[in-house]
C-alpha cells in the first residue's frame, strides 16, 4: 500500500519508493528509506497536503507525492 | 594568513544559519543575487586579528543534488569559489538527519567546520552529544553554539580563522566501492577535468545520475564515450546485482552512516516531553481552527499595518508637508501668473518623494510582523494550509508570502512581494507568482480607489471597496493558471515536500535585522526609481507647453483680475499698502502662509490665537483681509484668490494638453474609448507609471479638483472642454483598470531582477495592459450596452470573474511526476 491512503494517526514503515528523478531524490534526501518508520500526523484543512513525522521531525508533502512511497502498516 | 578569507555557511533550512550569520557579521552584510539565477546571495564581513573574513550565507538545503536551484548554487559555490572554510551549521537537536548533508560537503573535499547550533534545544530535549567522539569520527573541528543567545561567536570565529586540518570522514559505500574506484580511475585519466572538482565526488555523482555532473563530465572529459560506456555498465550491473539503482543505495548508505554516528555520539538522558510544536499545531493546523486563526492573522496584518500604520502615517504627514514647505521657501517664489520652472520641478519632486515616505511606517510594521511570522515558523503552516488552493492555479503554498506582501487584500507593495518569490522552489510556480503579484492592490493604488469610491459610490462605500479588494485575487489566480498552461508550460516544477520546523520564540534582533533589511531595499529600490522617473514624467507633462500667444491672453486676464481687485479695495487702508501686481502676489502668498499656519494650529485655541497675534503685529490690515469676513478687503481678496486659482488650473490643463504625455493621451483615445477613457484619464494613467500615487494628483489637476471648492464628484461629473462627463460606470471601469494595470516601474524592474530576463519584464508590462484594458472595456462598453449603472456593472463583472476563476480552477492538472 502507499503512504497517501493512510489515515492520520496511523504508523507505518517505508518499504520503498516507486519514483526516481527529482521527486525520488528529494524523498530520499529527507529520509524516506526502506525500514524507516513514520507516522501520519494530519491532513491539511483542505485534505491535501499531509504531514508525517519521521526521524524526529515533521514533513509535509502532497498526496500525489506520497503515492510514490510504498509502506506497510504497523 | 592575512587579508581576505572567504568562508561559506552551509546547512539545512531552519538550522539557524541566518542567526549564525548575523551573529558573526552583525550589521556588516548586504544582499545580492548569484549570477544568472534568482537565488539570494547574502554576504557579510567580520574581522578577527589580522584576518578579514568574507562570509557567504549559502541557501539552506537538505542535500546537494542538482535538482533545485538552491542546491546547485550551494554546490557550485563550494566547487567554484573554493572557500578556505565551510561552516556547516547544524541543528544539534536533529543531528542525525543533518549529517546527511555534512557527508556530502565532506565528499566535496572542502575544509569543513561542524557547527552544532541550537545546542540549548538539544539539551532541553534531553540529548547529550559526545563532542570528542563526533570530532574523531568526522575528522573535522566541532564547535557548539546557541545562536539565539549569542553564545559561541568567539569559538566559531576562532575555528574559522585557524588553518584547517586534513580532510574528514569519507563515507564507505560498501558494495558500490569497486565500481566507484574503477570510475574514479578512468576520470582521473581525463586531464581536462583536473581541478574542476574532486574525482571521487564526481564518480559518486555520476553513479547517482546527477544531470549537472553528467553535463560537466560530458563536456570536460577527453573521452566521454569511454566514460559513458563504463558508467552505463557499472550502473547496470550494480542494479542487477543489488536490486536497486546506485542512487538509492548511495542515499541509503549516507543515512546508515548518519544513524551509526548518531548512535555512537548521542545519549538521551531523559525522554523528551511531548513538545510544544506538536500541541500548537493541533490548533494551528486543525481543520476548523487552523483556517480561522490564519484569517485572524491576515486580519491582524491588515489592521496593524494598513489601518494602524495608516494612522501613524497620518500623524507624520503634516510634518512632511511642513518640511516640504520649508524647503520650498528657498525656491524662487511664484509670480501672479506662473511658477518658475525650477520651483515647479522641485515641488513635484518633493511631492513624489513624500508620497512614498508616508508609507514607511506602514511598511515597517508590515515587514516586522512578517519577519515575526517567519521567525516563529508560521509561514510553512500557511503554505501547508493554502497549498491546495494555490496549486489548483499553478501556484505553490509558498506563494502565500509574496501575495501578502503584494497586498492580497489591500495595502502592500509588489516590490518586496516580487523579491520574496525566491522562497518558491518550483520554477514554474515561482514565475507565475512573480508575474501575478503585481496584480495585487498596492498601498499607492488605495488612495485612488478611495477618491473614486467617495465620489461615485458614496452610499455603497464598503461594498465598492470590497469589490476592488477581492477582485484582484480573483483575477490573479486564474491568470496564474493560464500562464502556467501557456507561456510557462514546460518550466521546471518541484515537489512540494518541505519540513515543518518547530516553533521558536522570535528573536527581536533577527526580526529587526530582517525588517530593516526589507525596508532599506524598498527605500533604495523604490525611492531611487520613483525619484528619477518622477523627473521624466514632469518633463513629459511640461513640454512643449502653452503657446506664446495663448500665454499673452492669460497674462492679460491676470492684469484684469488684479486691476479689478485694486479697484475693489480702493479707499481702504490696504489700498495704500498694495498698489501693483507684485505686491498683490506677495499678499496672496502671505494669505496662503497664514492659512497654513492656522491649519497647523488647528484644535489648539491658544496656538491659533498666537498666530493671529503674530500677523496682527506684522500688519493689522493684512490680517483683516485674511480673516475678517465682513471686511470689504476680505471679500475682494477671496474673489481674487478664486479667480487666480481658476486661471492657474486652466493654464495647467492647457499645458498638459499641449505636453508630450497629453499628446500620447490623445493618441490613445481610439483604443481607450472602449473603456470609456478620455485623453485626460489616459494622461493620468500614463503619469502614474512612475508611482501609482501620482494618478491621484494628476487626476485632481486635470479635473480641477481642489480649486473652486467644487466636490470631486461634481467636478468630474461635469462635462468640460473636450473631455466627457464621468459617470459611475466610468468609475467602475477606471478602478478595475487601475487594479489590473501594469505594475509601476519599480515593480517592473524588480521583475527583471527576480527573473533575470528582460523578456519577463516586458511581458509583465504587456499582459496586464491588455488585461486591464479588456476588463475595463468589457465593463464600460458591455455594461453600457446592457444599460447597467456602475454599481450593477461592478457586480456583473464580479460574477463573471468568479465564474471564470472557478472554471479555470476545475481544469484538471496534469501530474508532472512519472512512475519508474
Ligand atoms: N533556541 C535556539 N533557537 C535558535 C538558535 N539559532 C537559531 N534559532 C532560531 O531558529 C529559527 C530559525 O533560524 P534561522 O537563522 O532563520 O534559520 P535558517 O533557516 O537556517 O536561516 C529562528 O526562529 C531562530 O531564532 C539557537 O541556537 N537556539
Ligand atoms: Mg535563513
Amino acid at each position: 500500500m502507499t503512504l497517501d491512503i493512510l489515515r492520520p494517526g496511523s504508523q507505518c514503515r517505508v518499504l520503498g519508493l516507486t519514483t526516481a528523478g527529482n521527486l525520488g531524490q528529494r524523498l530520499m534526501d529527507l529520509g524516506f528509506h526502506p525500514g524507516v518508520e513514520l507516522r501520519v500526523i494530519r491532513n491539511a484543512p483542505l485534505l491535501d497536503p499531509l504531514e508525517v513525522e519521521m526521524l524526529g521531525y515533521c514533513i509535509s508533502l502532497r498526496h500525489n507525492e506520497a503515492s510514490f512511497v510504498e509502506v506497510e502498516h504497523l | 594568513m592575512s587579508g581576505g578569507v572567504l568562508v561559506a555557511l552551509a546547512g539545512q533550512p531552519n538550522s539557524g544559519k541566518s542567526t549564525i550569520f548575523n551573529l558573526l557579521t552583525g550589521a556588516r552584510q548586504f544582499v545580492a543575487n548569484y549570477p544568472g539565477v534568482t537565488v539570494e546571495k547574502k554576504v557579510g564581513y567580520f574581522s578577527r586579528g589580522e584576518n578579514r573574513v568574507e562570509l557567504v550565507d549559502l541557501p539552506g538545503t537538505y542535500s546537494l543534488t542538482s535538482y533545485s536551484m538552491e542546491e546547485r548554487v550551494s554546490r557550485d559555490f563550494v566547487l567554484g569559489s573554493q572557500p578556505s572554510a565551510v561552516v556547516n551549521v547544524v541543528d544539534a537537536s536533529n543531528l542525525r538527519r543533518s549529517l546527511y548533508l555534512t557527508f556530502q560537503l565532506l565528499e566535496m573535499d572542502c575544509p569543513l567546520i561542524l557547527n552544532l547550533n541550537m545546542i540549548d534545544v538539544a539539551k532541553s530535549k534531553g540529548m547529550e552529544i559526545d563532542l570528542e567522539e563526533l570530532e574523531r569520527r568526522l575528522g573535522v573541528p566541532v564547535v557548539t553554539s546557541d545562536g539565539k543567545r549569542g553564545k559561541g561567536r568567539e569559538e566559531l570565529a576562532e575555528a574559522i580563522t585557524r588553518p584547517s586540518p586534513a580532510r574528514g570522514l569519507r563515507i564507505d559505500y560498501g558494495p558500490l566501492e569497486p565500481a566507484l574506484r574503477r570510475l574514479q580511475k578512468l576520470l582521473e585519466a581525463q586531464p581536462r577535468l583536473v581541478g574542476r572538482c574532486p574525482f571521487r565526488w564526481l564518480a559518486v555523482k555520476l553513479l547517482e545520475g546527477d544531470p549537472e555532473a553528467l553535463a560537466m563530465a560530458r563536456e570536460g572529459a577527453d573521452d566521454w564515450r569511454e566514460v559513458e560506456a563504463l558508467l552505463d555498465k557499472e550502473r547496470e550491473s550494480f542494479s542487477q546485482e543489488f536490486v536497486q539503482p546506485p542512487f538509492r543505495h548511495i542515499a541509503f548508505r549516507r543515512h546508515q552512516a548518519a544513524e551509526a554516528i548518531g548512535q555512537a555520539v548521542i545519549k538521551t538522558t531523559h525522554a523528551a516531553r511531548k513538545d510544544f510544536t506538536d500541541r500548537a499545531d493541533r490548533l494551528l493546523c486543525h481543520r476548523l481552527t487552523g483556517p480561522l486563526i490564519m484569517c485572524g492573522v491576515f486580519y491582524l496584518l491588515f489592521e496593524l499595518a494598513v489601518n494602524q500604520g495608516g494612522r501613524l502615517a497620518a500623524l507624520i504627514t503634516p510634518y512632511l508637508g511642513q518640511m516640504q514647505r520649508f524647503l520650498e521657501g528657498f525656491l524662487p517664489a511664484a509670480g501672479y501668473l506662473e511658477e518658475p520652472l525650477l520651483t515647479s520641478l522641485a515641488s513635484w519632486f518633493m511631492t513624489s518623494i513624500n508620497a512614498l515616505l508616508v508609507y514607511i511606517p506602514q511598511f515597517f510594521i508590515l515587514f516586522s510582523l512578517i519577519a515575526i511570522l517567519e521567525d516563529v515558523g508560521y509561514m510553512p503552516r500557511m503554505a501547508f494550509m493554502l497549498d491546495r488552493i494555490f496549486r489548483r492555479f499553478g501556484l505553490h503554498g509558498n506563494s502565500t508570502l509574496p501575495y501578502i506582501l503584494g497586498g492580497i487584500y489591500v495595502g502592500g507593495c509588489a516590490v518586496p512581494g516580487v523579491m520574496s518569490c525566491r522562497a518558491i522552489p518550483d520554477e514554474r510556480a515561482r514565475l507565475a507568482t512573480i508575474l501575478t503579484v503585481p496584480l495585487m492592490n498596492c498601498l499607492a493604488k488605495t488612495a485612488f480607489y478611495i477618491m473614486l469610491v467617495d465620489a461615485f459610490f458614496p452610499q455603497q462605500k464598503a461594498g465598492a471597496m470590497f469589490f476592488i479588494s477581492t477582485i484582484t485575487l480573483l483575477t490573479a489566480l486564474p491568470i496564474a493558471r493560464l500562464l502556467t498552461m501557456t507561456v510557462l508550460r514546460g518550466r521546471e516544477t518541484a515537489p512540494f515536500i518541505m519540513e515543518m520546523p518547530s516553533y521558536h520564540l522570535p528573536s527581536p534582533r533577527g526580526v529587526l535585522i530582517r525588517a530593516v533589511e526589507r525596508i532599506t531595499t524598498y527605500i533604495r529600490k523604490v525611492m531611487t526609481i520613483v525619484a528619477s522617473v518622477a523627473v521624466v514624467i514632469w518633463v513629459l507633462l511640461q513640454f512643449p507647453g502653452v503657446s506664446a500667444p495663448r500665454m499673452e491672453e492669460h497674462a492679460a486676464r491676470a492684469q484684469t483680475q488684479v486691476s479689478q481687485f485694486l479697484a475693489a479695495i480702493d479707499g481702504t487702508p490696504l489700498a495704500a499698502k498694495v498698489k501693483d501686481m507684485d505686491q498683490v502676489t506677495a499678499l496672496l502668498t502671505l494669505r496662503e502662509q497664514y492659512r497654513a499656519d492656522k491649519a497647523g494650529a488647528a484644535g489648539d485655541a491658544e496656538a491659533s490665537r498666537m498666530v493671529d497675534q503674530r500677523y496682527r503685529e506684522q500688519d493689522p490690515d493684512f490680517l483683516a483681509a485674511f480673516q475678517d469676513r465682513r471686511a470689504k478687503t476680505y471679500r475682494a481678496l477671496d474673489k481674487l484668490r478664486k479667480e487666480r486659482a481658476d486661471l492657474w488650473r486652466e493654464i495647467k490643463q492647457e499645458r498638459i494638453d499641449n505636453s508630450i504625455l497629453g499628446w500620447l493621451g490623445h493618441a490613445l483615445v481610439p483604443i481607450s474609448r472602449w473603456a470609456g477613457f478620455d485623453w485626460r484619464i489616459n494622461v493620468a494613467m500614463l503619469s502614474s507609471f512612475a508611482a501609482r500615487e501620482s494618478a491621484t494628483a494628476t487626476f485632481s489637476a486635470l479635473y480641477g479638483i481642489g480649486g473652486g471648492g467644487q466636490s470631486l464628484g461634481a467636478s468630474m461629473g461635469e462635462s468640460s472642454g473636450d473631455g466627457q462627463a464621468i459617470t459611475a460606470l466610468n468609475a467602475t471601469a477606471l478602478m478595475l483598470f487601475m487594479a489590473l494595470f501594469p505594475p509601476c516601474l519599480a515593480t517592473t524592474i524588480m521583475v527583471r531582477v527576480a527573473t533575470g530576463r528582460l523578456k519577463w519584464m516586458l511581458f509583465s508590462f504587456a499582459y496586464p495592459s491588455a488585461l486591464g484594458l479588456g476588463a475595463a472595456s468589457l465593463v464600460f462598453t458591455g455594461g453600457g450596452a446592457l444599460g447597467l449603472d456602475g454599481w450593477q456593472a461592478m457586480w456583473a463583472y464580479y460574477a463573471l470573474a468568479a465564474g471564470f476563476a472557478l472554471l479555470v480552477g476545475l481544469i484538471p492538472e496534469r501530474s508532472a511526476i512519472t512512475n519508474t
